[in-house]
Formats: structure tokens, C-alpha cells, sequence
């Protein structure tokens, strides 16, 4: 285990309570306990509040634009396979702006994590409704609640084979630290939604609220994470009862794996020209 | 006088024009004929009507022309479309299953697929090969060049089918030979250094990978497809990335990461494509991320002519983008240029880490020109980042005099590197402090007086004292260098100014190249005259007349004289 200390990034703007802080905490200690150094990993990340989080860290950082992690995360591991990169995103982000992107990663199947930070709500522009808003959930810019059903976007990744999908909870940061380093240590795209109350803007759906209705899916007797039908019941289990844990597990070839070249390592060790009259020699 | 033919072959769709094409213009290549071949396609697979122009003559070409020697037609419409086209001693080679009605008093080459290739069931082979012989026995070139060609394209396709081509090459052959054809390139030789017949696009993409491109990510778009698909087709063999994106803003995303982590990265698109990619240029620009971007332009606005060309992306291209955001924009004119302003373009966004413009257009990257092996000299791979540690602490956007920070990767050392989207202080970590802001702002502005000094690419033809100048960018080098040559040859002194890299604006060098001159017409590909309103903002001064096209067809040199009528 490393010290946590090593970890530390610079001063938080993030509002007191806000469920990022357990989030920044057990992540650090999921680094600490596989002993991922800062220079070996790196964290894009796009905008919202979620986007700041690799700046609250010490790490490799690319802090991109809203709903692009995963096309940039995507690019950094086809450059890199030799680098660690977790994408860190807001429901507003992946599942609003970046959709088509979380469709194609899930496609895909790079060796990288991502962490959607899911408060139900869009905090930076103050208060408007998500893509995972309940519906009937009342906003500035939905008086009369929001008409339609949330996304249930692991619902999807179950029924697009997501290699690894996951769901913690921010008021629960033993049991999030563990599924971190299990997101971090699985061979494939594994994606780790978190419950992370905004105390600025969701009164709904506050730590007590999810307090009430979470439950961790290994409690429960027989639960088997490769069985695709058992995880999309529990991928769309939401309500009254709300599932924590790994909820699908599927191994797959990774795309890192279709491109021969990165098998030699890192594209920066490769860069070569090539001799001008082997390029020429098809066009004569 | 000196030879110079043009060829016609058109059909629907799916007919065998490229077929046609393929096999003769290399043949003709091969047995010393300067060849250029400009497609002219509808935005369909099957069906509608295509041609191909083959010109072709005894000495170098950079620019297609009107008029029609020999006429192949694969059906009536070919013919209806292009009869006027034809010369006063053209020939009309057709298709005799399709066509029925012929001009009259025209010598006319029929082919039919049971006098070409008797009792077999060769299909449309048939023709297609026949139409290729005779065009060889019009022009009395030795058949055996094209036979050798057939055998090497379609051996794997089986000895029947070489030995159908064979058969009906050779029959249409001598059904040429019986024409008493005026026109005769007999006297060709191959030349003694083998010459090449290359498009634009495909000379880009061998540019990017002899300056040691090893990522490239897209989304398929008309025409920019051609770089990806050339890049892709050679992908193995050299070790490169390539990775078809979800959308064209993934494309980008992807690129950037990419090349953020240490590859040498390009992505490209069309007009469309570009307007979703704007977002991640201004990424590129804020993160100081090294980028390759092709901007292969067709007629807009909107879907506009998906298969047609225009230049009328220049404006975009320069201004796109909220902020104000340092860039470089480089319009080939030539295979040539092609080839190695993308080896320029990786060296410039690799030093000064922001994003670099290709622009090209359908025109510049479908047509096929003849060019030699010298006019692609080996490049260097130029810079590249360091994979050391930095002695003492790491700021990626350290405050430097030339506004260029230290670049170094993720995963090589101890260093961490922080790029940020928002306004950041040094050490990249996201900040409002207000004087950081105008502070990195200008760093990132200051590249651009590095940058224009490495600016020039400037053609110039012609008598430097013409009163007359004709100025033009990026494809339309071509037409407007040959309306020029013609413009001395018949007696007027005229001079050709051409651009190939638009930005930052060589200001010096285009202003020293147009002070001599009295009459400055620019001749753009474009409806408002983009390279004008540009040229005027950077040095004041401004066209005396205007030559533009916009109908989606490329220019002619026939159609840029026409539109100096009046004015000469």
C-alpha cells in the first residue's frame, strides 16, 4: 500500500457535502491499495462537476470537453497501451451529451474505466434535469416535473455486453473503494456508476434517500454477475429497491487487441518515416 | 503540333467506367503518355450518369480541358450527353447493346459481346476490355503494355478471366486498327525513369506516412473517405492505428487523445463533418495538443453536392471556433504539394502543438495526375517529444518567450502532464484568475509569429513585370497555370501567383510577389471570392476582378480564359 499523501491535488471548489468528496477519497484509496502511482495513471475527464475530480487528485490529467472522455480516453489507450487511463464523467455528460460515444465504447471494449458520476442532476449550470432524473422531478427549467423515464444506461451496457458494469454508492465508501479496484483491475471497458448526491441542487434523491433503498447485490443469495438475464433485471431494478455491486461481468477481446501494432508498446517508442519509394511503388 | 487528346468514358453507375479507366490510363502512364484523369460522379451507387476524363499528351499535365477526341459509351445517354463535346475528328467507341442511336458522319467503333468474346459468358468483361483496346488502336499504341496490365489486375481472378480480357482487348483492338483513326501517339517510349499516376489524396496520405503518422481516426464522408481508405489500405505493413469513429467528433476526440499520449495523429473530414468537429479544434488549440486536420471540401452549404468539389470552406476553416485560437491552414495544389505539405503539417503541429489545417477539396483528392518519383523527395520525421524526465518540477504550459512549452507524454517518467479544456495556469490545472488568462492567452497567440515565419509555398509563373496577374489557392493551380501558359503563348504577358499556405498569411512573400502588377484577377472555386476578402484583410489590397465557379465542376483553363473576356 502507498502513502495516501502522494495523492494529493490541488484545493477543492466543490460544495461542502457534496458526494464527490467520499467519491475523491476511496478512489484515492483504491490507488493506494494497488499501488498505482500518480505518473502511472491517467484521468480524462470532461465537464460538469465530475471534471474537476483529476485536479483534486495528483495524476496524469486531461480534462477535455463535455461528453468527449470516452473518445479521448479511447485515443489516449490506442496511443499507450502500457498507461492506465480511467475516464471520469457526470450523468449530463456520458449519458446526455456523449451518448453515442458510451454506445461505441461499449462496442469497443478498451482496457479502460469509466466512472459516471450520477447525482440525478446538472450541478455546474445549477439545477436542471439529467438524462437519469426521475421522472416527475421538479426543476427551474421543469416546473411541472420532468415528463419522461430516466436512461438506464447499465441496462443498456448489460444488453451491449459491457465487459464490467458496476454501481456504488457515495455514502458507502468501503464497499465504492473495493469496486474501484475492481474497475481498475479488470481487463476490458468497465464501467462504474456511482450514486453521488448534489446537496446544492437534488433535494430529491439526498445520501438519506439512497440510504433507504440501496442494497449490495453480493448479499444477495446466488447472484451470478455472468448470467445476462439475472443482470439486466437487476440493471433495471430502480425504485423501491436499488442494486449495488457488480451487476454484469463478460470477458471479451479487447480493441487494443485488433490493431498489431500496439503490441510493440507505445505508438512515441514507434514513430518512424517510411522510405519514399516503398510508398511510391503501388502507383506505378 | 504537340499531342494533346482528351478521352470521355461514361455509363451509368456500376457500368465499367472505372474499369475502363483504370487499366488504360496506367497503360498509357507506362508507355511515356502524361496522363490526368478527373472523375465526375453522382452521389449514388447504381445507376445515374459518370464519366471519367482521361487527358492525356507528350509532355507534363496539371490541368484537365474541354472538348472530346475519342468517346466511349457505355449507354444512350453518354452519348446524348456528350455528342456536342466531341472534336470535328473524334471517334465514338460504344457500347452496341446499349446505344441505338449514333450522330451522324461520326466514325464509330461498335462493340458487342459476341463478336468481342463468341460463345462465352464473359458479361460485361467483354466490352469493358474490348473499349480498352480500341481506345489503344485509335491512339496506334502498341497493345502490348495494356495486355501485361490486364494479366497483373485480374491473375487472381483465374486464367478464364485473363484470358477473356486478352481475347477482347485484342479484338477491339483491331476493330480500332479499321478506323483509319487521325490521331497517333505510335512514337511514345517508356520513359527510362518509371513515372507514377497518383491522386491527390492518396499523395497526402503518403505524405503523413513518411513523416511517421501511426494514428488515424474517422468518420466516412465524400470526399475525405479517400484518405482514410488509402491510409487504412496500407495500415499493416507500416504499423498505424486506424479506427473508424462513431461520429465525426468522436474522430477528433479520438485523434486528440491520441496524439496527447504520443502518437502522431491525423483525423479529417468534409465541410459537414467539420462543422462537428469545431468544438474539439478550439480542444486542440486550449490543450496545445499536436493535430493533423484534412478538410477535404465539396459544394455546401449543408449535404450541398456531396460528389462535387468547391473551394468554399476557406473562411470556415480560418475562422472556426469560439475564441480567438492559433492554427495553420495548408492547401495543396499538386500530388506533389500534397505529399509533402503533409509532412509539413505534422512538423508545424508538432513544434508549435496546435492544430494544423489540410485543405483540399474532391477535385484536388479524386483526380489522378502523372507526376515522377523526384517530385517526392524523402522527409523527415522532424520533431518529436521528449520521453525524458524533466530536470527540476514540469509545467506543461511553462511560459516561454516563442509562447512553446516543453511537451512531454503521459507514462514516460516522472513528470505529470495536466491538460485543461478551461483557462489553466502552467502547471495545467484549471483557474480564474484573471491575470493567468490573459497571460496564457497570449502565449498561445505568440506561436502564431513562429509559425508565420515558416509560411510560404508561394508558385510563380509567367514574366515578372505582366502587367497582368492571376492569382489563385490550393486545386485550382492546375487550370489557372495553363490558362496563363496560354494566355503568354497567344501574346498577352500574364503571371501566375498560386498559394498553398494560407495561414498564417505570408504576407511578406505575396505582397513582394504581386507589386509589379497593374491587374490582379483572383480565380477561386468559390462563390464570394474567399482568398480575396482574406487577401485584401492581410494586405490591403484587392482584386480588380473576380473569376469564380461554383457549379461543383472543376475549372478548365478554357473556362478561366472565358472569364477574363473583357478584361485582357
Amino acid at each position: 500500500m502507498l502513502p495516501l499523501d502522494i495523492y494529493e491535488g490541488i484545493e477543492s471548489a466543490w460544495c461542502p457535502g457534496c458526494g464527490n468528496f467520499p467519491m475523491l477519497k476511496a478512489f484515492k484509496q483504491a490507488l493506494a491499495e494497488l499501488e498505482i502511482r500518480p505518473e502511472e495513471i491517467l484521468l480524462v475527464s470532461g465537464i460538469g462537476q465530475s471534471g474537476k475530480f483529476p485536479h483534486y487528485l495528483k495524476c496524469h490529467t486531461f480534462n477535455g470537453i463535455h461528453g468527449r472522455t470516452l473518445p479521448v480516453a479511447t485515443g489516449a489507450r490506442l496511443a499507450n497501451p502500457n498507461l492506465k487511463v480511467v475516464a471520469v464523467a457526470g450523468d449530463g455528460d456520458c449519458y446526455g451529451e456523449g451518448g453515442n460515444h458510451l454506445l461505441a465504447t461499449l462496442r469497443r471494449n478498451p482496457d479502460l474505466t469509466l466512472v459516471v458520476h450520477n447525482n440525478q442532476v446538472y450541478g455546474l449550470t445549477k439545477g436542471q434535469a439529467s438524462p437519469t432524473s426521475d421522472q416527475g422531478f421538479k426543476t427551474l427549467l421543469q416546473p411541472a416535473g420532468v415528463p419522461y423515464p430516466p436512461l438506464h444506461a447499465l441496462a443498456l451496457a448489460v444488453a451491449q455486453d459491457g465487459s464490467w458494469v458496476a454501481r456504488g454508492f457515495a455514502g458507502d465508501g468501503e464497499h465504492l473503494t473495493g469496486l474501484y479496484k475492481q474497475a481498475l483491475s479488470h481487463r476490458g471497458f468497465s464501467l462504474l456508476e456511482v450514486l453521488q448526491p448534489c446537496v446544492s441542487f437534488n433535494k430529491v434523491n439526498t445520501y438519506q434517500w439512497y440510504k433507504q433503498r440501496v442494497y449490495r447485490l453480493e448479499e444477495e443469495t446466488g447472484y451470478d454477475p455472468e448470467n445476462e438475464l439475472w443482470a439486466y433485471q437487476k440493471a433495471k431494478e430502480w425504485g423501491e429497491r436499488i442494486p449495488l455491486g457488480v451487476i454484469y461481468r463478460k470477458v471479451r477481446p479487447l480493441l487494443e487487441e485488433s490493431h498489431p501494432v500496439l503490441q510493440a508498446g507505445p505508438l512515441a517508442r514507434q514513430l518512424a518515416g517510411r522510405p519514399v519509394n516503398q510508398l511510391l511503388a503501388d502507383f506505378y | 503540333m504537340a499531342d494533346d487528346l482528351n478521352i470521355l468514358i461514361g455509363g451509368a453507375a456500376g457500368q465499367g467506367v472505372h474499369a475502363i479507366t483504370g487499366p488504360l490510363a496506367k497503360a498509357l502512364v507506362r508507355q511515356g503518355a502524361h496522363v490526368l484523369v478527373v472523375q465526375d460522379f453522382q452521389s449514388r451507387i447504381r445507376g445515374g450518369h459518370l464519366f471519367n476524363k482521361i487527358r492525356l499528351a507528350d509532355r507534363p499535365l496539371m490541368s484537365s480541358r474541354e472538348g472530346v477526341d475519342l468517346l466511349v459509351a457505355l449507354n444512350q445517354e453518354t452519348v446524348t450527353l456528350h455528342q456536342e463535346e466531341l472534336s470535328p475528328n473524334g471517334i465514338l467507341i460504344y457500347d452496341a447493346s446499349q446505344v441505338k442511336e449514333l450522330p451522324g458522319g461520326r466514325p464509330s467503333v461498335a462493340l458487342a459481346h459476341d463478336d468481342l468474346l463468341p460463345g462465352t459468358q464473359a458479361g460485361e468483361i467483354a466490352v469493358n476490355a474490348g473499349a480498352c483496346g480500341a481506345l489503344l488502336g485509335c491512339l496506334k499504341v502498341p497493345l502490348a503494355g495494356l495486355l501485361a496490365l490486364l494479366q497483373e489486375t485480374f491473375a487472381s481472378k483465374g486464367a478464364e478471366v485473363v484470358e477473356w480480357n486478352t481475347k477482347a482487348a485484342t479484338r477491339g483492338y483491331e476493330l480500332a486498327g479499321s478506323q483509319n483513326s487521325p490521331f497517333s501517339l505510335a512514337y511514345l517510349t517508356p520513359p527510362a525513369q518509371p513515372r507514377l499516376l497518383i491522386s491527390g489524396h492518396e499523395a497526402l496520405a503518403l505524405g503523413a506516412l513518411a513523416a511517421g503518422l501511426n494514428f488515424i481516426s474517422g468518420y466516412p464522408m465524400t470526399p475525405w473517405s479517400a484518405v482514410l481508405n488509402a491510409v487504412a489500405q496500407r495500415a499493416g505493413r507500416w504499423g498505424v492505428v486506424v479506427e473508424q469513429a462513431e461520429d465525426e467528433i468522436a474522430a477528433i476526440n479520438l485523434a486528440i487523445g491520441a496524439s496527447f499520449a504520443g502518437a502522431r495523429a491525423m483525423t479529417g473530414t468534409s465541410g459537414g463533418g467539420f462543422c462537428l468537429m469545431t468544438e474539439a479544434l478550439g480542444l486542440a488549440a486550449m490543450t496545445e495538443t499536436p493535430l493533423v486536420i484534412v478538410e477535404a471540401m465539396r459544394p455546401g452549404p449543408s449535404t450541398g453536392l456531396p460528389t462535387r468539389t468547391e473551394q468554399g470552406d476557406l473562411n470556415f476553416v480560418l475562422y472556426a471556433g469560439q475564441g480567438d485560437s492559433p492554427r495553420a491552414v495548408l492547401a495543396p495544389g499538386t500530388p506533389a504539394q500534397g505529399f509533402a505539405l503533409a509532412a509539413k503539417a505534422f512538423h508545424l503541429a508538432e513544434h508549435y502543438q496546435l492544430p494544423v489545417f489540410l485543405l483540399t477539396d474532391q477535385y484536388f483528392g479524386d483526380t489522378q495526375f502523372t507526376q515522377a518519383a523526384g517530385d517526392f523527395p524523402e522527409v523527415q520525421v522532424g520533431p518529436t517529444p521528449t520521453l525524458e524526465p524533466t530536470p527540476g518540477p514540469y509545467e506543461r504550459y511553462a511560459l516561454t518567450p516563442e509562447g512553446i512549452s516543453p511537451r512531454r507524454l503521459p507514462g514516460f517518467g516522472s513528470d505529470l502532464v495536466v491538460a485543461d479544456s478551461d483557462e489553466h495556469t502552467p502547471d495545467g490545472h484549471l483557474t480564474e484568475d484573471l491575470k493567468v488568462r490573459v497571460e496564457m492567452h497570449d502565449k498561445r497567440l505568440r506561436k502564431l509569429k513562429g509559425l508565420g515565419q515558416e509560411m510560404s509555398g508561394l508558385t510563380a509563373a509567367g514574366p515578372p513585370e505582366a502587367p497582368l496577374t492571376l492569382a489563385c489557392w490550393g486545386s485550382s493551380l492546375g487550370p489557372v497555370a495553363e490558362a496563363v501558359a496560354r494566355l503568354n503563348d497567344s501574346g498577352t504577358p500574364a503571371r501566375l501567383v498560386h498559394l498553398s499556405e494560407l495561414w498564417p498569411f505570408p504576407r511578406g512573400p505575396v505582397t513582394a510577389a504581386l507589386g509589379g502588377t497593374q491587374k490582379l484577377v483572383l480565380v477561386e472555386m468559390n462563390a464570394t471570392g474567399q482568398l480575396n476578402r482574406l487577401l485584401r484583410q492581410e494586405t490591403g489590397r484587392e482584386a480588380n476582378h473576380l473569376v469564380l465557379k461554383y457549379d461543383g465542376t472543376p475549372f478548365t483553363p478554357e473556362y478561366v480564359l472565358r472569364g477574363l473576356e473583357g478584361q485582357v
